[in-house]
Parts: structure tokens; C-alpha cells; sequence
């Protein structure tokens, strides 16, 4: 399970209305930070695509975009780390039921995508036992396959 | 119907160029306005050969990638042709991440699709 670590992270922490629109804003902050700490832009791709659509997954299928709900994110970022906690406020769903959208006989379908891209981006992905809090996180100093990891062998 | 506001269409003999206005594709308005703008090109403009280059599309997201399918639903569902064209390195990867780049035609020029279309 990742957790947060290092003293010398910079941490971000908010509560998001349930709409599809202000956390662009959260998305844009922690990117330019990311930029500051050197991240370049393959790795920033990720992490943008990353927490797009864990939290607009949170607002329309965890909270139904019930504006009585709110998304709690919670970011750490460094040179070599980006970790981040994202909490809905809904009943949570189990993550292995969810369909593949990549098998062949479902090309088709319009959506479900925003799972896989989440895996592929991120080094580890983890829900909580209700489903409702997603912890994610992608080390650049590790060597491994994770999409956009510019420091992997390649 | 109204002017294009999410898209820029142009002629290029029988075949319809668009190219998409927004550098992100991610907010929820926007995907449905494209949306509706692909939509009514093949529905209502009877267009028969599309390209849709990528070229000016920083980033997307798995909304838009709906959207998407779908058009090429209505494309395929009318016998119409669509190529997708000009996408950048990292775009080109959320397809191949979720396979669209096996459900979708793609080439890397709009020169390379009018070559075919």
C-alpha cells in the first residue's frame, strides 16, 4: 500500500464541490508544482490524466455529482514521487466488477476507460475495501513499465 | 445549423477536414458540443469521408473518448469513412492504452488519409 513518506514532499490537501469543473484548477496547481520540481512532460501528462479521471470518476459515479457531496484529494509531490488520495462521499463500488474496456467485444462501448488509464499511468493504484478512496501514486525512481515514466530503461 | 464552435470544418474535395479548436478536450460542455458537431456533419450534412486531425489536441479525456466512439458508431452504422490524423505522441498513447488504436483507422498526416480516402 503506498503511503506518504518523505518530510520533503510538498503536500496538497482540498475538498472539491461535486461539479466537472473546479478541480481542473487542483489539476493545473499540482502540474505546475510537478514542473517546478523538475517533472517533465510525458510524467506531467500522467499524472494530469491520472487525476482527471480518478476525480471526475469521484464526482459522477462516487458522489452522482450531488452537490451535497464533496471530493476530498490529498496530494504529495517530489522530485522522484506523486502520491495522491482521492475520497468520495458515495457508497463506493468494487473495482474487479468493473468490465474491461479493452477486450475486443467491448471496443464499442463509450465508457469505462478511465480505470485502465489510471493503471497504466500510475506505478500502484489501491481502493479501499468499500471502494470510495483511491490511493495512487508514481515514482519516477523506480524502473518499471508505468506509461510515461521517463526515467524507466525503455 | 448553427456555426461550429468546438470544431473548424473545411473541404477538401469530397472529403470533410476538421480539426478540433480546443487544446483540451475535458470539460463536460465542450465534449458535448463537439459531440453534437461531428453528430450533425454525418446525420444531417450527409458528410462521407472524414478526417479529424488531432493536431492541435494537447490532451483528452476519457469522456471525450466516449464521444468519440460514438461517432464512429454513427459513422460506421451510415457506411461514412473516418481517419483519424496528426496525433501526438502522448494522445496516441491513451489509445493504445484502451486499444481504440485497434477500433479506430488511424495515419500520421492528413496527407497520409487523403492518400486513402
Amino acid at each position: 500500500m503506498p503511503v506518504p513518506s518523505s518530510s520533503a514532499e510538498r503536500t496538497l490537501s482540498t475538498t472539491l464541490a461535486s461539479n466537472l469543473i473546479d478541480y481542473h484548477r487542483l489539476i493545473d496547481n499540482v502540474a505546475d508544482q510537478l514542473a517546478e520540481l523538475g517533472w517533465e512532460y510525458p510524467n506531467l501528462f500522467a499524472v494530469r490524466m491520472a487525476l482527471e479521471e480518478s476525480i471526475s470518476n469521484a464526482i459522477r459515479h462516487g458522489n452522482n455529482e450531488d452537490p451535497a457531496k464533496r471530493v476530498h484529494v490529498e496530494c504529495r509531490l517530489s522530485p522522484v514521487r506523486f502520491w495522491s488520495k482521492i475520497v468520495d462521499e458515495g457508497a463506493g463500488f468494487n473495482p474487479s466488477a468493473v468490465p474491461d474496456c479493452c477486450a475486443p467485444e467491448r471496443l464499442e462501448v463509450p465508457g469505462g476507460r478511465g480505470l485502465a488509464l489510471i493503471k497504466a499511468y500510475m506505478t500502484s493504484v489501491e481502493y479501499n475495501e468499500c471502494g470510495n478512496c483511491l490511493t495512487m501514486e508514481k515514482r519516477l525512481d523506480v524502473r518499471r513499465e508505468a506509461i510515461g515514466d521517463a526515467d524507466g530503461e525503455g | 445549423m448553427p456555426s461550429p464552435q468546438r470544431l473548424d470544418v473545411n473541404e477538401s474535395g469530397s472529403i470533410t477536414v476538421i480539426r478540433f479548436r480546443d487544446q483540451k478536450i475535458i470539460d463536460p460542455v465542450a465534449i458535448q458540443e463537439l459531440g453534437q458537431e461531428l453528430f450533425d456533419l454525418v446525420e444531417k450534412e450527409d458528410r462521407r469521408k472524414i478526417i479529424l486531425n488531432f493536431g492541435n489536441v494537447e490532451f483528452l479525456s476519457s469522456a471525450a473518448l466516449g464521444k468519440l466512439i460514438t461517432f464512429e458508431k454513427k459513422v460506421k452504422r451510415i457506411g461514412a469513412e473516418l481517419i483519424l490524423t496528426n496525433i501526438s505522441p502522448e494522445i496516441f498513447q491513451v489509445f493504445s492504452i484502451t486499444n481504440l488504436d485497434k477500433l479506430f483507422k488511424i495515419k500520421d498526416t492528413e496527407a497520409d488519409a487523403l492518400a486513402v480516402l
